[in-house]
């Protein structure tokens, strides 16, 4: 460690090294920033990961494909749903499975709810760093009535590992329709509170406004993806580009802005959760009838050849890459985490700012600490 | 460009490099030699424009290292494939590609964390999730007695 900070102090005696970090609030996890100061001004910041390194690409090589996706729920904790989607789509790809429409249209409510409850405690945490500390009970408020549909369907609250190959693990709950409708119809009546809370707060915006401004060739170049990167203007969403599941059937638009900043971020996430509302109020009233899984062999074993697949988490682009020898086992499995690409961007738009807008331009960024040491 | 198209464009920068029809992608077997060189022509002649570096993997083929580029191009909306690999276990090395996108500063530090490649020209090539000694947990042949539980 002190080999590290020699590093970054050879060239300017003058700066000052604090550790943000591993245990501070606002990194909202196991993340250690060095940050190197001048004065207040930030001059660079490294991010030290590993905290909490489980080794899960290890220890997919030893496990089945169905074991996998447990694994992957402990990454992007509140992307659950979606981090098990990439490993049974993958899966099912590579068996050539035909899924039937009631399960796809189950996957995308059900990717939508859990984008909608992420932004939300999003939302919730955001506002926590800026000081607004209201923001944090608002969020966690309308955050729980997700985790209670998720509960009552799924059996579990955050870590849902609700998809399995070929489908889902059980039918929808005989309440779930309405209960998402409520939601959905509370919900319309409640973002709007968000903005009057927050958004159009001078304080907000004199925190955020210009703050850790990404230019779309840099967004590009870094990879920036999910609502961060299109905040700058970088069409990204795999949703509209690639589309999985039922998204090819729904109708919504993809948030774009040019501008970059800290507070755009925040907008295109507030926007988000607008068109996830009307993507699950086009799915709800016509979720097809059939089965709700597909009979699978007890042993999954995945051809020969290698497999590439994309969705869209909450935060950004998460790709799985597996190469299968024809086992039970994959062969080598590579998860393309969307925090752990955005966090290396941090270094580039937080160099300039105040030590005070580290903190506003973290949390815009959404990271979520598991997802980037894996 | 679709995949034929693009296959038979980078066939055309260079004959030797060998391109095969993946089941989703185009792939190209790059020798290492040539990696940096075809990543550059790739991102900036105008009818591929593979501005977005989606993925960079390292693998452990039992004999050889390799390593796997996922590229896109935001305007066309194409993906390739780019695989290289070595037979050198001992100090595998290949050339850095972080100039010509920067997100491969990170994706190469873990690949070297885990998997001991190293790469040229990377400005600051450290350990990442893990200290320095570790081996590298990825390879094949990475033996922990503690820590893996083999049944």
């Amino acid at each position: 460690m002190e080999e590290q900070v020699k590093n970054i102090t050879a060239d300017e005696q003058q700066e000052y090294i604090i550790n943000m970090g591993p245990q501070h609030p606002s990194t909202h996890g196991v993340l250690r920033l060095v940050v190197s100061l001048k004065g207040e001004m930030v001059k660079s910041v490294q991010p030290h990961i590993g905290y909490i390194h489980r080794g899960i690409e290890k220890m997919c090589e030893s496990i089945t494909y169905p074991q996998i996706i447990h694994l992957t729920d402990r990454m992007d904790y509140l992307s659950a749903h979606i981090n098990n989607e990439v490993v049974c789509l993958a899966v099912e790809k590579g068996l050539q499975v035909e899924i039937p429409d009631r399960i796809k249209v189950i996957r995308t409510i059900m990717s939508e709810l859990t984008r909608i409850q992420s932004h939300q405690l999003w939302w919730a945490s955001f506002g926590m760093d800026l000081g607004g500390l209201t923001c944090f009970f608002y969020g966690l408020r309308d955050r729980e009535k997700i985790m209670d549909i998720f509960e009552e369907t799924c059996g579990g609250r955050m870590l849902v590992s609700y998809n399995c190959p070929g489908g889902v693990m059980y039918d929808l709950h005989p309440n779930f329709q309405q209960r998402v409708k409520d939601f959905i119809k509370y919900f319309r009546k409640i973002l709007p509170e968000y903005d009057q809370l927050l958004t159009g707060n001078v304080i907000f915006h004199e925190r955020s406004k210009g703050i850790g401004r990404l230019s779309l060739e840099d967004a590009i170049s870094y990879g920036v993806t999910g609502p961060s990167g299109r905040a700058s203007g970088f069409s990204c969403d795999v949703r509209k580009h690639e589309p999985y599941s039922a998204y090819d059937r729904v109708q919504f638009k993809e948030i774009l802005f040019t501008e970059g900043d800290t507070y755009f971020r925040y907008v295109a996430r507030i926007q988000e959760m607008w068109e996830s509302m009307n993507i699950i109020e086009q799915l709800i009233d016509n979720i097809p009838e059939g089965p709700y899984a597909v009979k699978m062999k007890p042993i999954i074993k995945l051809p020969e050849g290698e497999y590439y697949q994309r969705v869209e988490t909450a935060r950004g682009e998460l790709g799985v890459y597996i190469i299968s020898d024809g086992n039970k086992n994959p062969y080598r499995v590579k998860f393309r985490s969307p925090n752990f690409v955005n966090l290396s961007v941090l270094n580039h738009i937080a160099k300039g700012f105040k030590i005070a807008d580290l903190v506003a331009i973290g949390g815009s960024l959404d990271l979520v600490i598991p997802d980037i040491d894996r | 460009m679709n995949k034929i198209e693009l296959g038979a464009f980078i066939k055309s920068t260079d004959q030797d490099l060998e391109i095969k029809e993946g089941n989703q992608y185009t792939e190209v077997i790059v020798p290492a030699s040539k990696l940096h060189s075809l990543a550059k022509i790739l991102r900036e002649t105008e009818q591929t424009q593979f501005d977005f570096l989606v993925c960079i993997s390292g693998v452990d083929y039992g004999q050889d290292l390799g390593v796997v580029y996922h590229l896109r191009s935001t305007k066309f909306d194409h993906m390739v494939v780019l695989k290289t690999r070595t037979s050198d276990r001992i100090t595998p090395q290949f050339d850095s590609v972080s100039d010509i996108w920067y997100t491969a500063d990170f994706l190469e530090r873990e690949v070297y964390d885990l998997l001991g490649i190293k790469f040229a020209n990377h400005p600051d090539l450290r350990r990442l999730f893990l200290d320095n000694s570790w081996g590298f947990p990825l390879r094949k042949d990475y033996v922990d007695d503690i820590n893996i539980v083999t049944k």
